[in-house]
């Protein structure tokens, strides 16, 4: 059986592409096959780990779980388009500041999470910040250093300044 | 842009020793990843690529009658398919269980087992031939757990091993325990289960084979372990090591999971040998499932004897491994669940004897603490059962026969520096235990227990001379510095470690740093990233290339600026006199001055682990160069009417030796301590026996990430840490592991709080709320206030391995041997009969799992 096509215009980090895809395709098949933006992960394809998240319209989605169709020409936002030219964006600087990121591959989920966060709450808690990335998966940094880094870049888009404390980073009662 | 060599927090106090190490630097592959720019094998797209799907079992033991492809094959794209037959050459990761075919080519042994293989142009192709591939079985009785299996001799799984589907026996003594036993106040019994889980690593695994002109060909794929891919690839396809390049990509996670050889990297590489094509496959989270190599179910006896304060006499501990269908780690696994018993406590006399099983489950392997937390996990409540029949704090049993640095234990493997002292005291005080332990209302508590890992195995997998780790630099005119090495980079920090250590010695920017790692064409060879071996092996054989490299510029310059090479200092991109930090040049004029000098400019450096005193057989399974230690305190509030508990606060101390990257070890110690939390509050591999009119097979209960239960951002307690840094000579730097260890405290800690909290015992894991019911509810009727197994199997372990102890004047040596070695001799592995001299010559590789 020979697959239906579509052909569309996409929307994506600003940039607008026409592209070809089957029908069936999910955004996350159209961003990676089609489009080459490998930074959007597939952990289950069943809408289980949140490593597909993108923005679209500025709400996080899950790519996995959302025909290329139905989006239209509405603004996609991937981890691609995180950064400002060549400066990281706040969330991206926190991150690897922290280790947020080891493994990295619940990291481009989980920035894009978090980009939706602190677009609807610029000064969360840490509470608010694990309820926004529950539907987030990782398996390596037991999420503390993931809420810190949220939390800190928070504090660096509120143009504060931000310097992750010392326990963070060296744990407790440090000896010489 | 913060350059990754600038710290990203000041250090609290004390003055720096170093220019890097101990400061926390940013990953050097943190930009890739937060930018979305790492390439993960799936990521990789080559020109003609095709894509290739597995068909894999449906029914758990099998033979295969048929297997029909005449629908798959008119499924538009189809391009190629392939079955046992074509890959005849067995494979597996440990030279004594060479038991995986890269396709079934006649019997399945679990639901997931590869049978057949498809390749299409497009990936929904390759799913649509796979699913029209239809394969004729002819069931066989299935085994399905360690009862079952002593039980069901007939039909073997395989038709290896001690006998029936018994995998492995193990017997040791170490010094005899009955007199030690005899002399003890107290006499401990207690069985425990701690049940199987998985790695569930965010990325499932993928692979792309490439072929290179000639019949030459180059497999990427997210492995931990490239150089034993390597090997598997050439034995299996038959083709020259050397015509064979594994490119280990960035791992999305790996903990163990992606350390065997795997069918899917084989097939796809004869198919893309075949078809001339580049062949990509990647895995369903449904097949990762399936792939498995995760913590083994155990069920374990423990018999400890202690004088009235506290003091072990001797210990007797049986365990039982639920291996699943192939032979994977499983050997050294079985070995593991009795090596580290011994190093964390004084335990003058000690038996173990351990049975791996096989069944028709997915096979189970490494997992994080591979084989020791389950055993760890036992020892560590029995201490706080026996500190409360005493009448011991369990925090002073502890620190009051603590295992002695620098000795070697009962069964000889040589400790080094322990830190478990001080871990204890940093989490006993950081928890106000003195003041809160057994105080708290009901329905709160305070669990102590500790742990202990390797810093990498003293032995590699198949028997030999060489490194365990090579690195090789590469310096020219540009002031920059290649690093070669064969490790790989699966999220821990690796790439950083070797990037860190390098830039030390030189004294130069972590930019100017390249990486070339785990390149099997490119890069020396490193054993792979297993048994926490990278940070000390890597990093000393990193330290020994750099510091060479430091040597020959340091003559060059020294000859150049007429200043004696002692007196030169490398550092902040220079190299100058120590005395007149004026007089200097910068680095790259000084790779200049030596490259003019020497000619080009290279050097390498490589580490063997110190030879272990352990000669006796199975004496090759827990030694290591030295041991990390963690201690760790877990509060606890559990409801007694509905038995649903909460993690409330985990203090967790771990003996790092030295932070290489603070910050990176941080992120290890809560990553450890999250995935031991989920394996004691939720996560087990569970099967179940669909009904008889579907066929009554054994199938997975949970093959899908929202069916298998792990922790969320919403399960995970704060976590008080402390690193205890005590530098240990054998690491780099004074570096030890931090990976795996602060996992093992963990899983304990949480029954010992349960215990406080409502004063009853949960003897095994996962621990769901209605284990606590039932003990309440024992309790309450006056029986044992106890949920766990009650009963260990009838096992025939053979004869016990007799090993005097080093107290005893033992040599390392069984006293028995002799007698082992003419019964192994008698059972080879083909069944036949052998004479004892050639048994032996053929057990060179068997000895050093």
């Amino acid at each position: 059986m020979q697959a239906d096509t579509t052909t569309q215009t996409l929307d994506i980090n600003g940039e607008r592409r026409t592209v070809c895809f089957p029908s069936h395709h999910t955004l996350l098949e159209v961003l990676r096959e089609e489009c080459g933006l490998t930074g959007t992960k597939h952990g289950c394809e069943l809408g289980e780990c949140g490593a597909c998240t993108v923005l679209v319209d500025g709400e996080a989605v899950l790519s996995c779980l959302v025909l290329t169709a139905e989006v239209g020409e509405r603004p996609i936002e991937t981890v691609e388009g995180l950064q400002d030219g060549n400066a990281l964006h706040p969330l991206q600087t926190t991150f690897a500041d922290l280790g947020a990121a080891q493994c990295g591959y619940c990291t481009p989920g989980i920035l894009m999470a978090a980009k939706s966060l602190l677009a609807h709450n610029a000064a969360p808690s840490r509470p608010e910040i694990r309820e926004a990335l529950s539907g987030n998966l990782c398996r390596c940094t037991g999420y503390h250093k993931i809420v810190e880094a949220v939390e800190g870049a928070s504090v660096l888009l509120r143009g504060e300044a931000w310097e992750p404390e010392a326990e963070t980073i060296y744990g407790h009662d440090v000896d010489s | 842009m913060k350059p990754p060599s600038e710290a990203v927090a000041a250090k609290p106090q004390g003055e720096r020793d170093f220019r890097l190490i101990g400061t926390p630097f940013r990953r050097v592959d943190a930009r890739a990843k937060v930018t979305g720019q790492t390439r993960y094998a799936d990521d990789l797209s080559f020109p003609r690529m095709v894509h290739m799907r597995l068909v894999r079992s449906t029914v758990p033991h099998a033979r295969i009658r048929q297997i029909d492809f005449s629908r798959a094959e008119k499924v538009p794209g189809f391009l190629g398919k392939l079955t046992g037959e074509a890959l005849p050459e067995t494979f597996g990761i440990l030279p004594v269980s060479q038991d995986e075919h890269a396709l079934c080519p006649d019997v399945v042994r679990f639901v997931g087992d590869p049978v057949a293989a498809v390749v299409a142009v497009t990936e929904d192709q390759a799913i649509e031939a796979a699913l029209a591939v239809e394969v004729e079985y002819e069931p066989l009785t299935t085994v399905a757990s360690i009862e079952e299996a002593l039980s069901t001799p007939e039909p073997r799984i395989h038709d290896y091993g001690v006998e029936g589907n018994l995998h492995k026996v193990v017997s040791m003594e170490f010094g005899d325990v009955e007199p030690g036993f005899e002399e003890a106040e107290v006499i401990l019994e207690d069985t425990f289960l701690y049940e199987g889980n998985t790695h569930l690593p965010m990325e499932q695994h993928s692979s792309v084979a490439v072929p290179e002109d000639e019949g030459r060909l180059t497999l990427y794929s997210s492995t931990q372990t490239p150089h034993y891919c390597h090997r598997a690839l050439a034995k299996v396809l038959g083709l020259p090591a050397s015509r064979i390049r594994v490119v280990g990509t960035p791992n999305g996670g790996g903990f163990g999971g992606k350390s065997d050889p795997f069918n899917h990297e084989i097939v796809a590489a004869r198919m893309a040998l075949d078809l001339g094509r580049p062949v990509k496959v990647t895995l369903t989270r449904e097949e990762v499932f399936y792939c498995h190599r995760g913590r083994h179910p155990v069920l374990m006896a423990l018999r400890t004897g202690f004088t009235k304060d506290g003091a072990i006499t001797a210990q007797h501990l049986k365990t039982a491994l639920d291996g699943g269908a192939y032979g994977s780690y499983g050997v050294a696994s079985t070995y593991y669940t009795g090596a580290l018993q011994t190093v964390t406590y004084d335990l003058p006399r000690y038996r173990f004897d351990g049975v791996r099983c096989f069944t028709n489950k997915p096979p189970c392997g490494p997992k994080r603490g591979h084989g020791t937390p389950q055993p760890r996990f036992g020892f560590e409540i029995q201490l706080d059962k026996a500190a409360h029949q005493l009448g011991i704090d369990p925090a002073d049993i502890r620190l009051k026969h603590l295992a002695a640095p620098h000795t070697i234990t009962a069964n000889w493997l040589k400790v080094e520096t322990i830190g478990l002292r001080q871990c204890i005291e940093k989490v006993v005080e950081g928890s106000g235990w003195r003041e809160r332990y057994g105080k708290l209302p009901r329905g709160r508590g305070l669990g102590l227990a500790c742990g202990s890992y390797l810093c990498g195995a003293g032995l590699p997998i198949y028997w030999n001379h060489m490194p365990q780790s090579g690195v090789m630099l590469k310096l020219d005119r540009s002031g920059g510095v290649a690093v070669f090495c064969g490790e790989s980079e699966i999220g821990q920090g690796s790439d950083s470690v070797l990037a860190a250590i390098v830039a030390e010695v030189l004294g130069v920017d972590l930019l100017d740093i390249r990486l070339c790692v785990a390149d099997t064409d490119l890069t020396p060879v490193d054993l792979g990233s297993y048994s926490s071996r990278v940070t000390l092996m890597m990093g000393n054989a990193a330290l020994q290339a750099a510091q060479r490299a430091r040597d020959l510029i340091a003559s060059a310059v020294s000859k150049k600026l007429e200043i004696p090479a002692s007196r030169l200092v490398f550092a902040e991109n220079r190299v100058f006199d120590a005395a007149d930090p004026e007089q200097g040049v910068t680095f790259q004029e000084a790779s200049i001055i030596a490259e003019a000098l020497h000619g080009t400019l290279a050097t390498t450096g490589s580490y063997i682990p110190p030879r272990s005193p352990g000669r006796y057989r199975g004496a090759g399974v827990g030694p290591s160069p030295t041991y990390s230690y963690s201690a760790s305190v877990v509060e606890v509030e559990v409801d007694p009417d509905t038995g649903l508990y909460e993690v409330h606060h985990v203090w967790m101390a771990h003996d790092i030796g030295r932070s290489i990257n603070p910050a990176l070890v941080m992120g290890q110690v809560e990553g450890g301590v999250y995935m031991g939390l989920g394996e004691v509050l939720m996560e087990e591999q569970a099967f179940r026996r669909l009904p008889k009119r579907l066929s009554d097979s054994l199938v997975h209960k949970m093959p899908s990430l929202l069916e298998y239960k792990s922790p969320t951002f919403h399960d995970m307690p704060p976590v008080t840490t402390y690193l205890v840094e005590d530098p240990d000579a054998l690491g780099p730097f004074g570096a030890k592991e931090v990976g795996q260890g602060p996992l093992l405290p963990i899983m304990p800690a949480v029954a010992n709080a349960i215990f406080d909290a409502v004063g009853v015992r949960v003897d095994q894991t996962p621990i769901h709320p209605h284990m606590i019911l039932e003990a309440l509810a024992a309790q309450a009727n006056e029986e044992e206030g106890r949920y766990g197994p009650t009963a260990f199997p009838e096992v025939d372990f053979g004869e016990t391995l007799l090993v005097p102890t080093p107290e005893q004047g033992g040599d390392g040596r069984a006293i028995n041997s002799w007698k082992e070695q003419l019964r192994s001799g008698m059972r080879s592995s083909t069944g036949t009969m052998t004479t004892r001299d050639e048994a032996l010559s053929n057990k060179k590789g068997a000895l050093t799992t």
